[in-house]
């Protein structure tokens, strides 16, 4: 199957900053594709590559199996959701939506009705007249989400578009993104520097640092198979365990990785387990995740509501099964 | 720096005491009483520009329904439309249709010239050179406008460095013929409708570069990002979204152009024909001739059209993106 997207050795530098770095990258059509990383790390750059706001400076893209190396921007059916939604000021909320059918030379009765159309998907019917500014930052969002799906992409790009968000209405647009995208069946790229986002919408995941994929799977292998300390630390505050920590227990001297799930908490100092002291408690709701000093190393254990928490200072023993154990690569 | 660096001070008050003198209660009160701080700031200019600017341009408008008497050549204060009535002759026509036609074309040649310049420093440039392009549209406003004016005559007389330019290209024959058109043409460029236009738009194009500037700079870049991303062609993106969105600059730059060129009464003077503009009528009339009444009416003819302008333009929507 041809690809939705593709990088080959695509890279893109700014003077001496290599933004993205010999990137190999393949996006499958009508999949949930998620770019995370720390800002800095290429994933933007990435998004405007595929939208053709950059160019690369080797390597090549093809978007359906077409070459989009010097193609500009408006001749590529991929549409971007900007992270601060970019909506004309001087249109209204309908002719935002139609912009793109306007640009193209569709007829006004037809590129208002489906611009209606579109505002009834992202559920802002009748809001056609307001003016962008007289919009909540989550009603902006869906109308620069209605003005790209409007156009019928091959491609959706989402730089961020949950950012400017508050909690709670950014948990309701992560689900309401994902039934979209799953109805609709369009590809969507997604980029974020959130790993729960990343995780709990993509269908696959790819993990970038200094202008390269660190790993590129589904969330549940990147969540439980970091394959490289950075991956480890980035996603999700795994305990990175350095060679000699994991040599006692496992007998490899490799890094490892451990889930703070995955720690048991044992009182006193004695008995088969790391004695550790407990730094501080952070109340999280549903948990409450310890930091931990175990003779120097810290770690972080988290641990469902309604157990009996040790106080701070108190000396625990820390327990785990071998196998949570995940030995990864020797990269930094 | 240390914990005990914060911490390890004594109990400070958790209110600190007044400041003395009347700085400090100065300080309060103004803190206290915000509004009077407003007013003590905006008090002089308003006295200013109410009492001493628009008092006399009332006065002047009020000088417009007086009437002059012809024999004695005295004011008559009584009210009366008859210096409107002398306004509206065909000669005082042809200078006001003329001083518009001109104050419009130097408008629009302005806004032609200024967009790429304004657009180039608003988008592109940063750093060195912004400042070189802040210095480059302000330097010659830094020095004397009659001289830049004399500066023009020589320029753009006949043995001045265009006409040895026109020749030494091989141009002669373009710049002749241009001359030799009726209403444009003349002997010279320096005493030409050409002439005054060309030095109109030169002297007034700083004060349409800056606001198209100051409107371009506030466009977000993504905007323009946004209008490609959808499929807009470059020629679509400018009328689309830049033009709207830079309109409200326009109209200010050409409120500047346009009102200056209506009043200016020296450019013409030194540089075109012996045909009058507005602003030589209106010092004709209150110098030589004496009759202020006429000079007042006069004055009103760019106040009413700036005031049509204003109005056509807001109906237009020029000011929607503000």
């Amino acid at each position: 199957m041809t690809p939705a997207v593709a990088f080959q050795k695509t890279s893109r530098h700014f003077g001496a900053v290599r933004a993205v770095d010999a990137v190999d990258l393949e996006i499958k059509p009508g999949e949930f594709f998620a770019m995370l990383g720390p800002s800095g790390s290429g994933k933007t750059t990435c998004l405007r590559l595929i939208a053709g706001f950059e160019q690369p400076t080797s390597g090549s893209i093809s978007i359906f199996g077409e070459r989009a190396e010097g193609v500009p921007p408006y001749r590529r059916n991929v549409n971007t959701v900007f992270q601060d939604y970019a909506l004309f000021p001087h249109l209204n909320v309908l002719d935002n939506v139609a912009y793109g059918l306007m640009v193209k030379g569709v007829g006004k009765d037809q590129r208002l009705r489906e611009a209606e159309e579109a505002l009834r998907l992202v559920q802002l019917p009748g809001y056609g007249s307001r003016r962008p500014g007289q919009l909540s930052g989550g009603q902006r969002q869906r109308v620069a989400l209605a003005r790209a799906l409007v156009n019928k992409p091959k491609v959706l790009l989402l730089d961020e578009p949950l950012g400017a968000l508050d909690l709670k209405l950014r948990e309701s647009m992560q689900e309401e993104l994902k039934a979209l995208q799953k109805a609709l069946g369009i590809t969507f790229v997604f980029v974020t520097h959130d790993q729960g986002e990343a995780l709990s919408m993509a269908d696959r995941v790819a993990v970038f640092n200094d202008g390269r994929i660190m790993q590129v799977g589904a969330p549940e292998e990147i969540y439980q198979r970091p394959a490289s300390r950075f991956v480890a630390d980035f996603v999700g505050s795994s305990n990175v365990l350095p060679p000699d920590f994991v040599q006692r227990y496992v007998g490899q001297r490799r890094w490892g990785s451990l889930r703070p799930e995955s720690i048991r908490i044992g009182r006193g100092t004695s008995g088969d387990g790391v004695a550790a002291r407990v730094v501080s408690r952070h109340y999280l709701g549903a948990a409450t995740k310890l930091a931990l000093d175990a003779d120097g190393l810290r770690l972080h254990a988290t641990l469902p509501s309604g157990m009996a928490l040790p106080d701070d200072g108190d000396h625990v023993v820390l327990t785990f099964n071998r196998d949570q154990l995940h030995l990864m690569e020797d990269q930094a | 720096m240390s914990v005990e660096a914060i911490t390890g001070t004594d109990a400070a008050a958790a209110i600190l005491p007044k400041r003395g003198g009347i700085g400090g209660s100065l300080s309060d009160l103004l803190w206290r009483r915000p509004g009077l701080l407003l007013f003590l700031m905006l008090a002089p200019p308003l006295l200013w520009l109410g009492v001493i600017y628009i008092g006399s341009l009332l006065a002047l408008l009020a000088q417009s329904f007086f009437s002059i008497d012809e024999y004695s050549g005295l004011i008559d204060r009584h009210f009366t439309f008859k210096t409107y009535g002398d306004l509206f002759q065909a000669a005082n026509i042809d200078i006001i249709v003329r001083t518009v036609t001109m104050a419009a074309l130097v408008t629009l040649a302005s806004a032609i010239v200024a967009f790429p310049i304004a657009y180039y420093a608003a988008r592109y440039a940063r750093g060195k050179w912004k400042a070189l392009f802040y210095l480059g549209v302000m330097l010659p406003l830094w020095s004397s406008y009659l001289v830049k004016i004399y500066a023009w005559k020589l320029i753009l007389a006949k043995e001045g460095i265009l006409t040895w330019l026109f020749a030494k290209l091989h141009l002669s024959w373009l710049l002749d013929s241009w001359l030799s058109l009726p209403v444009v043409g003349g002997n010279s460029l320096s005493v030409s409708f050409t002439g005054t236009f060309i030095v109109f738009v030169y002297v007034w194009l700083p004060f349409m570069i800056l606001p198209i500037q100051a409107a371009l700079e506030r466009v977000p870049g993504n905007l323009v990002e946004a209008s490609s991303d959808l499929g807009a062609s470059p020629g679509q993106t400018f009328r689309n979204v830049l033009f709207p969105l830079a309109l409200p600059g326009i109209v200010a730059g050409s409120i500047f152009t346009f009102s200056l060129t209506l009043g200016d009464y020296i450019i013409p003077q030194i540089i075109g024909t012996s045909r009058l503009f507005i602003g030589q009528a209106v010092y004709a009339q209150q110098g030589t001739a004496g009759n202020i009444p006429l000079a007042a009416a006069f004055t009103v003819v760019p106040i009413v059209i700036m005031g049509f302008y204003l109005w056509g333009a807001k109906r237009m929507g020029a000011f929607d993106a503000l």
